[in-house]
């Protein structure tokens, strides 16, 4: 059980950065579905029923301007396509768990959760216990949310989403914590190649609605860096 | 149908593309090709988050000197490059960008 516990904090203690980058977006998010004109709980229950950042930021906006529910839920799940990619690519790791913890590590898995999970994965293999590290990671990243949330509900009134990023550009620790991870994964030509394509590919495709772009640019990324491997 | 409703459906189809391939890929043996194409999951899709938000802060293009993001990110690049330390790259980007805001 020490072990797990291990792995469980050593999941928490990698998502820190995150949970400091999302604190203020899950802010904003509960600041912005009041303005639309949500229920306190409705705002607070889609934290943890969809618990997906942009997914949440979207419907807000649409319930907002009284789009059809039908057009809704087809947006929601155009925007989380991509964490079919995610699922895919933890998925061999993964595959030895019990039904119960793939429910479970699935419900958290969110992009924030996947990237440290992910990184974990690639640079220690797959060990007994490292499930414990996705749930520690997952987790921690799910409390953040709800509290950032309520916070967001409870100072909706006297905060835009401008004042809170202003303060202090904390949302800047995303990026930076994305960064912190991929650089060291970078270790041949083709892990830059795919990098480097993906990036480039997806500010060519920023113009596309519904983080399209963010799946047009793993795809390009993901391709090349085969290839190029193929080649070598 | 109202909001609770679309929530819920919503969080349902959210839930189920997570699930899918974690589901899946334990059924039935996962083909070669795409086992070693999910290596290249983690930088692509990385980076296809961060570029935007360097060079496109604000929901503008801005390659230039007065991008702080870009400069605070180019230098926590290096600085991940190598040290390979995840809390260093973090607080350098951090302070370059509080600071450079600043000047």
């Amino acid at each position: 059980m020490s072990e797990a516990r291990k792995y469980f904090w050593e999941g928490v203690r990698a998502e820190l950065p995150l949970m400091v980058g999302g604190f203020p977006f899950g802010m904003i998010y509960g600041a912005l579905a009041l303005n639309a004109g949500l229920s306190n709980a409705a705002a607070q229950m889609m934290s943890s029923i969809l618990f997906a950042g942009s997914a949440q930021f979207i419907t807000a906006q649409l319930v907002q301007v009284a789009a059809p529910a039908l057009v809704i839920i087809l947006t929601i799940a155009v925007v989380n396509v991509r964490h079919m990619l995610y699922s895919a690519s933890l998925a061999p790791y993964l595959k030895d768990l019990s039904l119960k913890w793939k429910v479970l590590l699935s419900y958290l898995l969110t992009d924030e959760a996947y990237a440290p999970s992910i990184i974990k994965y690639e640079k220690d293999g797959l060990q007994p216990y490292s499930h414990w590290f996705v749930f520690g990671a997952g987790l921690a990243l799910w409390v953040d949310w709800q509290v950032s949330t309520a916070v967001g509900i409870f100072l909706g009134a006297y905060l835009t989403d401008n004042d809170i990023l202003q303060i202090i550009p904390l949302d800047f620790a995303l990026p930076l914590t994305f960064i912190a991870m991929v650089v060291p994964v970078l270790k041949n030509r083709a892990m830059i190649a795919a990098a480097l394509s993906a990036g480039l590919m997806a500010l060519l495709a920023i113009n596309l609605p519904y983080q399209l772009g963010l799946i047009v640019a793993a795809f390009t990324g993901i391709i090349v860096g085969t290839l190029l491997e193929k080649r070598s | 149908m109202n909001i609770w409703l679309i929530m819920i459906v919503g969080g349902l189809i959210t839930f189920g593309m997570r699930f899918s391939l974690i589901y899946l890929f334990g059924k039935f043996q996962i083909p070669e090709t795409i086992q070693r194409a999910l290596h290249y999951v983690p930088p692509a899709v990385l980076s296809a988050i961060i570029f935007p938000e360097l060079f496109h802060p604000n929901d503008t293009f801005d390659v230039s000197w007065t991008n702080t993001r870009l400069l605070a990110g180019l230098i926590a690049i290096a600085v991940a490059w190598f040290s390979k330390n995840t809390l260093l790259t973090i607080i350098v980007g951090m302070i370059v960008l509080l600071v450079l805001n600043l000047i």
